[in-house]
């Protein structure tokens, strides 16, 4: 029989690019890591990032001038000013030593070529010469809200190479990997988190994992909209949701969240940026680019959260084409040609060959906006110290770090799972050192003894109750088409009490399969009250926050508040509370002022206090609301003012 | 999309056994469903799973073809279930899990082991020259290189090739289509330290690219289409070239 109870220095629940990155770390100090995955490591979500990842090397020639000072810029404004610009500018830093540090595991970055190469810009066939003196280096191409080219790619896999090259590393490490488990509940005393509870997903069993640091690093929670994700099956945001049980730990932001311009009619798979980027057009059942009239500026590479609004409203507005599957609009990239499809766009090739039946060199490609990033998470400091619980961290897609704001730029979640992950990494190495493991055995087996119960319960349950997928089928559709690309008071009332009402059908769900073992049907059914805890706290979110900022637009309040809303959302909700309690803390010392962005409209409410006053309480407000120290002060990696000599 | 006025009625016949019941014996089990545009195996699994069975276990995660999670035969053949359109064949419609691989209940198999399994017996990642200096500009890489390292790293690691294969079936140790072409993938890569006689015992070994004899139903089943001949060919070379060079030493 499998031992009931392991131990490890550092519990990392996660398998992707974030937590393999961060148990790297952890090895490399020295330490024992053991990793968690519900799949084997390589099918990670992280694989199936496509089009780049963001990093100011400012190798090729549209990207001349780049610095980490740009990106930083980029990252704020298409975050809406809704991040902490800290941390915006550590990881515009550190974007650039990720990079090379995959190229060093092994990653097939494409190169710069020297001499004349081939571009579209912008509808323009141009030729333009790259120096040879950067032949071989890491070259870039375009992608949505930038002023540079800057996303570094391998083909349209890059998540693919380099999820491999770092679990590559993993295997060299010895790091132990537990694929086909799940972690259902954080184990802890009030105050500081001691592991987790964990389902064996190959048997059914529980097992208990006691660590020094636990790091939840399991993605994010696009699931929670049904079919209408271009998330994996496994994005079930299962580590938010077990955090936001304790109570004790907030999650940041949920209603934040992106939806991508170009998911394919009807698969719902996305197609990356890249087709953008590269120079493709979207069009509309006339024919026309309507994106140059919207957004002249960027036209298609405005930020996502703009590009899908005018996505939609142009779709309103009578010019989306009619399907069997509903309305959608085309991404032309016929003109880029067979040969760069084939090389540089080789999966959407692939994709569209295999889901849609066509040679994107010939024909149009049907496309949507459909929900793709949670920019919510787990709240951490600038450690990735999650507030609250000592000894609990967070990294990736699952944190809410905070460098996203409400809109997170394409390209930017690929660097920030290897630039969080050596971040973190390194201060859960530095927590592990300074700490022992406290052997509460007690409240280890209490934990357990409460996650087998709650699976026994599940199937002793009998009758004529509601199936656990009538009930998700259910919540995707109230959160698409009530929660989704615009809000309105109204249609969010609605969802609240619509999800609040699948919370009581989920507590008189039955299960059709009682088989012993793995029962999917039970696995699927642990994990769903969390989903829809999550998807309470999104829709909850996102009725309290009255303005538009990001992904959240209200069209009934549809400006951005910067007076009233310069803010970020907190939610806790421990498992036996009855409602969420929301509660509001600045979003970190402001440098760069609230401005336009550069794109969509240019039109709010001004900030009413000056940023002195506002910068100087960020601390005390951020520890009232449960932050704990970092290991430098707050404040200490701010490049304050280096933006003024960019902007003249 | 089917142009049939008449949508189809498929008949899936099914493998079952799950090993964590003492009850189950290994045995088929049909299920009818209607075909709707579009359907791809994904699609009719989980509709097979929420209306008809819901203890039938399978593998999906990104159900777009690229994270390998659903390799299993499909009349007979490795295929990876989500990107397979139903349209694409008869109405009678066999699924077994992948042979070759641990299995873990119904068409759910234990891919994970044997990879990571594989990967620690070739080293399958890069032995670096130096170590990784954070303040150094990357080391420069001819694009076509790099383009040709991309293309062996494409596999998926979805094991269709490892189940195609007629000498992984009867050898658990064979490297397979998929082993192999990691290891070239790491032989041309100019960053790894490793030398072709470094590589001598991998490749030329018993579990290696000689033993293959050569029925490349890998190359058939990949549904990257990687160029696995070619991989098996550059190996060869390989391996000859450092013997040769050996015995001239």
């Amino acid at each position: 029989m499998m031992q009931k109870l392991l131990t490890t220095d550092v519990l990392v629940i996660g398998g992707g690019l974030a937590g393999e990155r961060c148990a790297i770390e952890a090895a490399m100090a020295g330490q024992e890591a053991m990793i968690l995955s519900l799949v084997p490591p390589r099918r990670s979500h992280s694989c199936a990032a496509q089009g780049g990842m963001q990093a100011a090397l400012a190798n090729c020639a549209k990207a001349e001038g780049d610095s980490t000072t740009v990106h930083f810029l980029d990252t704020v404004r298409g975050s809406d000013w809704g991040a902490d610009q800290e941390v915006a500018n550590i990881f515009a830093e550190e974007a650039v030593v990720a990079v090379r540090e995959l190229a060093h595991f092994g990653v097939p970055w494409t190169r710069v070529k020297g001499g004349k190469n081939h571009y579209f810009i912008k509808g323009e066939d141009v030729d333009i010469d790259e120096a040879l003196e950067k032949d071989g280096l890491i070259t870039h191409r375009d992608f949505g809200g930038t002023a540079k080219w800057r996303a570094c790619y391998a083909a349209a896999g890059t998540g693919h190479s380099a999820l491999y090259a770092i679990d590559s590393e993993v295997v060299r490490l010895g790091i132990t990997v537990r694929d086909r488990t799940e972690a259902v509940a954080l184990i802890h005393d009030g105050t500081r988190c001691v592991g987790a509870v964990v389902r064996d997903l190959r048997n059914g069993s529980h097992f208990t994992v006691m660590a020094k640091a636990t790091v939840i690093a399991t993605g994010g929670y696009g699931r929670i909209y049904g079919q209408y994700t271009s998330n994996a099956t496994i994005n079930e945001g299962t580590g938010a949701s077990i955090a936001l049980d304790t109570g004790i730990v907030p999650l940041g932001n949920m209603e934040a969240v992106q939806f991508h311009p170009t998911t394919v009619v009807p698969a719902g798979i996305l197609v990356t940026e890249g087709c953008r980027g590269d120079g493709g057009y979207l069009l509309d059942n006339e024919m026309k680019r309507f994106m140059v009239e919207a957004e002249p500026e960027k036209q298609e590479l405005a930020s996502r959260d703009v590009v899908s609004r005018h996505m939609v409203q142009r779709i309103r507005d009578g010019y989306g084409v009619e399907s069997p599957y509903g309305p959608h609009l085309w991404l032309d990239i016929r003109h880029l040609g067979e040969e760069h499809l084939r090389t540089k766009l080789l999966e959407v090739w692939d994709i569209c060959r295999d889901f849609v039946g066509i040679n994107p060199a010939e024909e149009l490609i049907p496309v949507r906006p459909t929900q793709h990033y949670s920019m919510g998470g787990v709240r951490v400091n600038k450690d990735g110290q999650a507030y609250g619980l000592a000894g609990l961290f967070a990294v990736g897609e699952a944190a809410c770090w905070d460098m996203h704001g409400f809109n997170r730029l394409g390209g930017n979640s690929l660097s920030e799972t290897i630039v969080t992950g050596r971040i973190v990494g390194r201060r859960v190495a530095e927590f592990v050192a300074g700490t022992e493991l406290r052997a509460d055995t007690g409240c280890a087996f209490d934990a357990l003894a409460a996650a087998e119960k709650k699976a026994a319960d599940w199937l002793a349950r009998s009758g004529a109750g509601p199936s656990v997928y009538e009930i998700r089928d259910a919540m995707g559709e109230t959160m698409m088409h009530k929660v989704g690309i615009f809000r309105t008071g109204e249609e969010l009332s609605e969802a609240v009490a619509e999800i609040g009402q699948l919370l009581d059908d989920c507590d008189n769900a039955v299960l059709r399969c009682k088989d012993p073992g793995i029962n999917p049907e039970l696995g699927f059914a642990l994990r769903l009250k969390g989903m829809l805890r999550l998807a309470m706290t999104v829709a909850r979110g996102a009725q309290a926050r009255t303005e538009s900022r990001g992904a959240h637009f209200r069209t009934d309040f549809p400006l951005r508040n910067d007076r009233d809303w310069l803010s970020r959302t907190l939610v806790r909700w421990g498992a036996d509370e009855d409602s969420p309690s929301f509660s509001y803390e600045p979003t970190g010392i402001i440098d760069l002022p609230p401005g336009h962005r550069g794109y969509g409209s240019d039109d709010r409410i001004e900030m009413a206090e000056t940023l002195e006053h506002h910068n100087a309480s960020v601390l005390d407000e951020q520890t009232g609301h449960g932050r704990l120290p970092s290991t430098e002060e707050m404040g200490s990696r701010l490049k304050r003012g280096a933006w003024k000599a960019l902007s003249g | 999309m089917s142009t049939k006025d008449k949508a189809r009625r498929l008949k899936f016949e099914i493998f079952r056994y799950n090993p964590q019941d003492e009850n189950s014996e290994p045995h088929m089990d049909v299920f009818e469903i209607d075909e709707t545009p579009f359907m791809t195996l994904f699609i009719a699994l989980n509709q097979i799973r929420e209306k008809h069975d819901s203890g039938l276990q399978f593998d999906f995660a990104c159900r777009s073809a690229i994270c390998g999670s659903c390799g299993m035969m499909v009349n007979g053949r490795p295929a990876l279930a989500c990107r397979t359109l139903t349209t694409d064949l008869p109405e009678k419609i066999q699924l077994y899990p992948l042979p070759t691989f641990k299995l873990i209940g119904d068409l759910s198999v234990d891919t994970g082991t044997w990879f990571r399994e594989m990967a620690e017996k070739t080293e399958a990642w890069i032995h670096e020259r130096l170590p990784f200096d954070p303040e150094a500009t990357e080391e420069r890489m001819n694009d076509d290189i790099a383009a040709a390292i991309y293309e062996g790293d494409r596999c998926i690691e979805c094991g269709c090739c490892v189940a195609s294969c007629g000498l992984a079936n009867v050898d658990s140790d064979f490297l397979a289509g998929a082993g192999l072409n990691r290891v070239a993938r790491f032989m041309m890569d100019p960053r790894d330290s490793r030398t072709d006689a470094d590589w001598f015992e991998v490749v030329a070994g018993e579990q290696g690219a000689f033993a293959c004899i050569g029925l490349m139903a890998c190359a058939d089943v990949c549904p990257k289409e990687l160029p696995l001949l070619d991989v098996y060919a550059y190996l060869r070379r390989k391996a000859l070239s450092a013997a040769f060079a050996d015995d001239q030493k």
